[in-house]
């Protein structure tokens, strides 16, 4: 008999269990060894618990009614769950608090897209440490993490939420054209980025500088070279390249332009990379005021990976194809301009 | 090294195939067999695969192609269409200017029959191609309308009183006019478009951003 199972979910056999625990279970070492205590959270939680983070397009897409009636969602993520814990059984606890996880996330798909509505996220999150330093440990924890399991090709695309709306400030550009611009590059849309600024009455020097500047990325030279508005914006992001050691920050490459597409992030994101895969295998970034929303305004940073994706990019890298076709090694791609 | 710089770059086959050649032969690419080989997919020597343009989003997305040239209708077609359901992962970088196209809302000539249904009978009846691009003009204009999916000349389903209305992309109007059918609205202007992935537009930068340059340095086209 064949029984089927949800389009996006997947029954995992010995053999591969056995690698993909051999990946978790060195993450798993190196992030105890950095101080991050494993937990565990239910992977039904109420619905008004969950919403109570700012999710866009990461929000629970599966909800079921409970025998009293309440609504219970499936999680999406780990972070809004560990909000809920450091808010509720860490009330009075002293940062900084520091956990990590390995979990079963839950997301909607478009039909016929390969993607998973099941997905297994191995992170970690630091609770009560501010930028720059909190964002440094945690670049820090990544690269170590990925150092352990063998990625060897990969890079980390940092980025700040706060840039482009602080350069939209500076150049006093007001709604509803901020909302407009910024949609445009969620959308990772520069065609309409720039017919929105042509049609957006913005002098022709601001116009220019909010079309080039989210398409810069490269090396830490990105920082000081910007030009003048975009280096105030930048602050932030060079800041956290001063508390990078050496073999991390070689790791990392400057994205003026990088925004992900969940709500909560305040200031510093990240993207992970790998010349074997054509899609990030994971990211993270500052939620600064993620957990005052469930009642314990503490500054927050943490990363997570796509399990499934680290083990396809170790894979790709083992049999030395990748979707990208070759593997530049690190550092060998000089900045954008 | 090829002269865009070792890029894998999707060219789509149909309506934008002559145009994108040219550009790539602009470009410095030799495209003498990509223009005489119409049966042949895979050009490696010269980092080009060819497909169909609604495939081309598919395999940049996935990183299968580094770039891709496919047209605005596609990436209509195939964006996110509600909040929180996610689109292709893909960067939209230039628009290309060639290949011009208008997505429309065309009916039969005389008074419209859409407009009638829409007030008789409180929904028209659409047919289209493009089903995720006509379903959100018509949320976003307030109007309820069915569509029926068709894979071939969507013409003739208002001929056979089977729709109201059609929702269809035309570079001329020509077919539209042959078929006693008029434009109503116009939905969208199509250009065709440099496509990246998300990763090889971080891992290639450099190279990506050059041939940007150079696109952008080249004459536009007629």
């Amino acid at each position: 008999m064949i029984h089927p199972i949800p389009s996006g979910t997947r029954d995992v056999l010995p053999e591969e269990t056995r690698e993909v625990r051999a990946i978790t279970d060195t993450l798993r070492g190196v992030m105890e060894r950095h101080g991050y205590g494993e937990v565990y959270t239910p992977a039904l939680e109420y619905e008004s618990v969950l919403q109570r983070a700012d999710m866009a397009e990461a929000q629970p897409a599966y909800r079921v009614f409970d025998e009293s009636g309440a609504v219970l969602a499936l999680r999406s993520d780990m972070t809004a769950p560990i909000a809920r814990v450091v808010a509720t059984r860490y009330a009075t606890s002293e940062p900084p608090l520091r956990f990590c996880y390995f979990a079963h996330c839950y997301r909607g798909v478009s039909p016929q897209r390969g993607q998973p509505r099941e997905l297994l996220q191995a992170g970690i999150e630091l609770i009560g440490s501010p930028a720059p330093e909190g964002t440094a440990e945690v670049l820090t924890v990544l690269c170590h993490s990925l150092d352990a399991v063998g990625l060897n090709d990969y890079r980390v695309g940092l980025g700040d939420a706060s840039l482009y709306p602080a350069l939209m400030s500076i150049l006093e550009v007001r709604e509803p054209v901020r909302a407009e611009l910024l949609g445009a590059l969620v959308r990772r849309d520069f065609v309409e980025l720039q017919q929105c600024l042509d049609a957006s009455g913005l002098s022709e020097q601001a116009a220019k500088l909010l079309l080039e500047v989210p398409q810069r990325r490269g090396g830490p030279e990105l920082l000081t070279e910007a030009p003048a508005p975009a280096v105030e914006a930048v602050t932030g992001m060079r800041l956290v390249h001063e508390l990078l050691e050496p073999a991390v920050a070689e790791r990392v490459i400057f994205d003026l332009g990088l925004l992900r597409n969940i709500g909560y992030y305040t200031g510093a994101v990240f993207e992970v990379y790998d010349p074997a895969l054509g899609a990030p295998i994971g990211g993270g970034g500052r939620y600064d005021d993620l957990l005052g929303r469930f009642g314990r305004a503490l500054p927050a940073v943490g990363f997570a990976l796509g399990v499934d994706r680290l083990h396809m990019a170790l894979a790709g890298e083992e049999r030395g194809t990748g979707a990208m076709l070759e593997r530049p090694s690190p550092a060998t791609e000089g900045a954008a301009r | 090294m090829n002269p865009v710089g070792e890029l894998t770059i999707a060219v789509p086959r149909g309506a934008l195939f002559d145009e994108t050649v040219e550009l790539l032969s602009q470009l410095g690419l030799d495209v003498g067999e990509l223009r005489s080989n119409d049966r042949r997919l895979l050009f490696d020597d010269i980092g080009v695969i060819t497909m169909r343009s609604s495939d081309v989003p598919t395999y940049v997305e996935a990183g299968a192609a580094d770039l891709g040239v496919t047209g605005k209708d596609v990436l209509l077609e195939q964006a996110a269409q509600h909040p929180g359901e996610p689109g292709r992962d893909v960067y939209e970088l230039l628009d290309l200017r060639y290949g011009r196209c208008v997505m429309v809302l065309a009916s039969k000539a005389g008074p419209d029959p859409a407009l009638e249904a829409l007030r008789r009978l409180g929904v028209m009846r659409v047919a289209t191609k493009y089903p995720r691009i006509a379903a959100r003009h018509f949320e976003e204009t307030g109007r309820q309308a069915e569509i029926v999916e068709v894979k071939g000349s969507v013409e003739l389903a208002p001929l056979t009183g089977m729709v109201e209305a059609i929702v269809d992309l035309t570079a001329t109007g020509t077919t539209l006019q042959e078929n006693n059918l008029v434009v109503r609205e116009e939905i969208a202007v199509c250009t065709a478009r440099l496509i990246a992935n998300p990763v090889a537009h971080k891992l290639k930068a450099a190279r990506i951003d050059q041939l940007l340059e150079r696109i952008r340095g080249l004459p536009a086209p007629v």
